[in-house]
């Protein structure tokens, strides 16, 4: 059973007489372990179709199944609890509260799961370990820079031990020497922790760091093929 | 399972950013609690006082005094001549059904004398029936009797002020006071009654006989009269039928026709308490309606504040949506956010209600007690007002579209 099916997928965005169609009628399976690269040109569908992968928002039409589940019929806290369990998202713009140390910005998911503070303060330093920032627990996200934020966010997408990791432009903000970081960090998360790694870029040197790259324009896929490594 | 104590520590934290503008929300439930406090404790006080003037003065308590109270537009002085005999007080016990007992009264200042102490002090002549009419009781030794009335014997009752001036620590049972130079023998020491409501002390008093009063005391041109008839009804009920009944009793007696006023004043003392505790109902229900305003205020000005920190942390909400917040999750913490602030807003506005309330009662004498009941109420009635006027901000939050939430700068 693949982690991701997807099956004739729409996305229907309705701006006063004209409909925009972010997607049109896309299919696609992905399975667990893999490390797929989103490209494609701005405005082509590829933050729709991610924010509908990540149960965030709801396809016009076409079915959604993640782990053999539906998501259609699910409520509004289902949809929550299965963010909170089995997806981590990464954002371009990292996403932290400010005035929260980095050690508490990970305990976040913890909080939503019922886990004791006992556990959620070890597991969240042990994620913030993994992601190369033990030391800087009790730094706030102002004290960070771009690549460290970047970081605290995916040990925050780690933290509850979700299969998938969804991740849109994560190195939009970074530099190249950090980005480069980002993307090792991400390989190893998949090749060890055998994480799903679906990642948006514009950058064909990022999308080398991936296994699969598929190419959206104007709401479809135009080509899903394996990333030919430069 | 909605984690309560990283909840609070959450809402705290918001609330804690936005100090100034925190303790400004709070004002308004500061002040509306620091007013529930007030007003109760003013409103309990003044009950207890009154109260309690009530018990001293003797419940039920009717007086009749001679003279109208009006005549005809000119007013003469109530009390100013002698028109009540000993026959209409005893009439009154008779025939009035709804009146208990009666004590007819004739008294006056007068110089007491025992060994070579001496005093100036209220002597009354009366019946026994004073002590029931004025709920009082005997400490030492005993009262005197209708055969005492009968017999106009020389025994007096002393009140305990007269009792230290006069005999000190001595024994006063049986010992000899001259009262205008007539020896009476004590046969008894009222009980402490304290102060009446007019701030006199009551038990700066010699009661004796009537009889007596009359004969050797007060000796008075129309033998038989008295100055006033005091009178207990049977139950506070029977007060109003007591005063007709009197009323027209005393008419015939006195043979007064259709179109003539009175020549006596009835009196009815826990009216005029009723009255005394009217203005202080009326002043705890202006300081409730500033309670209630500015608690109104208060959970509006909360609303507002919530409403503003909802919009202002939209994008914070979009992110705990996306990393598993569930709809109370948001909604939770929101309203304790809420809570929190009206709940120390209480807190601190039972210290000012505590605080004034004790200010109101030195500076303006009113009696006020401050009942742990009264702090549980305004305490109880702060949360209220904060989970009601934060309920609409919290469920706005909570039903916020992450996707939107996550986007809003
Ligand atoms: N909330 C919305 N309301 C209306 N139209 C929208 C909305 N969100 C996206 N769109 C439209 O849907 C299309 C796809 O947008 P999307 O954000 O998925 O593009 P993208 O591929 O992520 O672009 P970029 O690379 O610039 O991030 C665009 O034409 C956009 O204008
Ligand atoms: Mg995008």
């Amino acid at each position: 059973m693949p982690l991701i099916e997807i099956n004739d997928i729409s996305k229907i965005y309705r701006l006063g007489d004209i409909d925009v169609n972010a997607l049109n009628s896309v299919s696609i399976n992905i399975d667990k372990g893999e490390f797929v690269a989103i490209m494609g040109q701005s405005g082509s569908g590829k933050s729709t179709f991610m924010n509908i992968l990540g149960c965030l928002d709801k396809p016009t039409s076409g079915r959604y199944s993640l782990e053999g589940v539906d998501v259609a019929g699910l409520t509004r806290d289902e949809l929550a609890a299965i963010r909170n369990k089995k997806i981590g998202f990464v954002f371009q713009g990292f996403n932290l509260l400010s005035r929260t140390s980095a050690l508490e910005n990970v305990e976040l998911p913890m909080l939503y799961n019922g886990l004791p503070a006992r556990d959620r303060k070890g597991r969240a330093a042990a994620a913030l370990d993994k992601v190369g920032l033990s030391g800087r627990e009790n730094h706030h996200p102002n004290q960070l820079s771009g690549g460290q934020q970047q970081r605290v966010a995916i040990a925050r997408a780690l933290v509850n031990e979700a299969p998938l990791i969804l991740a849109d432009e994560p190195t939009g903000n970074l530099d190249t020497k950090t980005s480069t970081e980002i993307m090792e960090l991400f390989v190893r998360l998949n090749a060890e922790s055998n994480i799903t790694v679906i990642l948006v870029t514009h950058e064909h040197d990022i999308a080398a760091f991936s296994k699969r790259t598929m190419k959206f324009l104007d709401g479809r896929v135009v080509s899903d093929s394996p990333t030919i490594k430069l | 399972m909605i984690n309560i104590p990283s909840t609070i520590k959450i809402s705290v934290r918001a609330l804690r950013v936005n100090k100034m503008r925190s303790a400004l929300t709070m004002l308004g439930i500061i002040i509306g609690v620091g007013a529930v406090i007030t007003m109760l404790a003013v409103g309990t006080g003044a009950r207890q006082k009154i109260g309690e003037q009530i018990a001293s003065m003797g419940s039920n308590l009717l007086i009749v005094l001679p003279g109208a109270t009006t005549s005809g537009g000119a007013r003469m002085g109530a009390g100013s001549q002698m028109t009540l005999s000993m026959g209409d007080a005893e009439a009154i016990l008779k025939e009035c059904p709804a009146v208990q007992t009666v004590a007819p009264n004739l008294g006056g200042v007068a110089q007491v004398i025992s060994g070579n102490q001496n005093w100036s002090t209220g002597v009354t002549g009366t019946t026994p029936g004073m002590l029931v009419v004025r709920d009082w009781q005997i400490s030492e030794g005993r009262s005197f009797t209708d055969d005492d009335v009968r017999g106009a014997t020389k025994v007096c009752l002393l009140g305990q002020t007269v009792v230290e001036n006069l005999f000190g620590s001595i024994y006063s049972i049986g010992q000899v006071v001259r009262i205008k130079n007539v020896p009476f023998t004590v046969i008894g020491v009222l009980d402490r009654k304290g102060q009446s409501p007019n701030g006199q002390d009551q038990d700066d008093t010699i009661w004796i006989p009537v009889t007596t009063a009359q004969k050797k005391i007060f000796g008075t041109t129309f033998p038989g009269m008295v100055r006033i008839v005091m009178v207990k009804a049977r139950s506070t009920e029977d007060l109003p039928a007591a005063e007709e009944q009197i009323k027209e009793l005393l008419r015939q007696r006195h043979r007064i026709g259709q179109k003539q006023d009175d020549d006596f004043t009835v009196r009815n003392l826990t009216q005029m308490m009723q009255a005394a505790e009217q203005s202080a109902r009326i002043m705890a229900l202006l300081l409730g309606s500033i309670a209630g305003v500015s608690l109104l205020v208060g959970g509006i000005g909360i609303m507002n504040i919530m409403l503003v920190s909802v919009t202002e942390r939209t994008r914070e909400i979009g992110i705990r949506m996306a990393v598993g917040a569930k709809t109370w999750d948001i909604r939770l913490q929101f309203l304790i956010e809420a809570l929190i602030l009206s709940l120390i807003g209480g807190g601190i506005g039972i210290l000012f209600g505590v605080s004034g309330s004790q200010v109101l009662s030195t500076i303006a004498g009113w009696p006020t007690i401050v009942s742990p009941f009264s702090i549980f109420l305004a305490f109880s009635f702060s949360g209220v007002v904060g989970i009601f006027f934060g309920f609409y901000p919290a469920m706005k939050a909570s039903l916020l579209d992450p996707i939107e939430a996550l986007r809003y700068e």
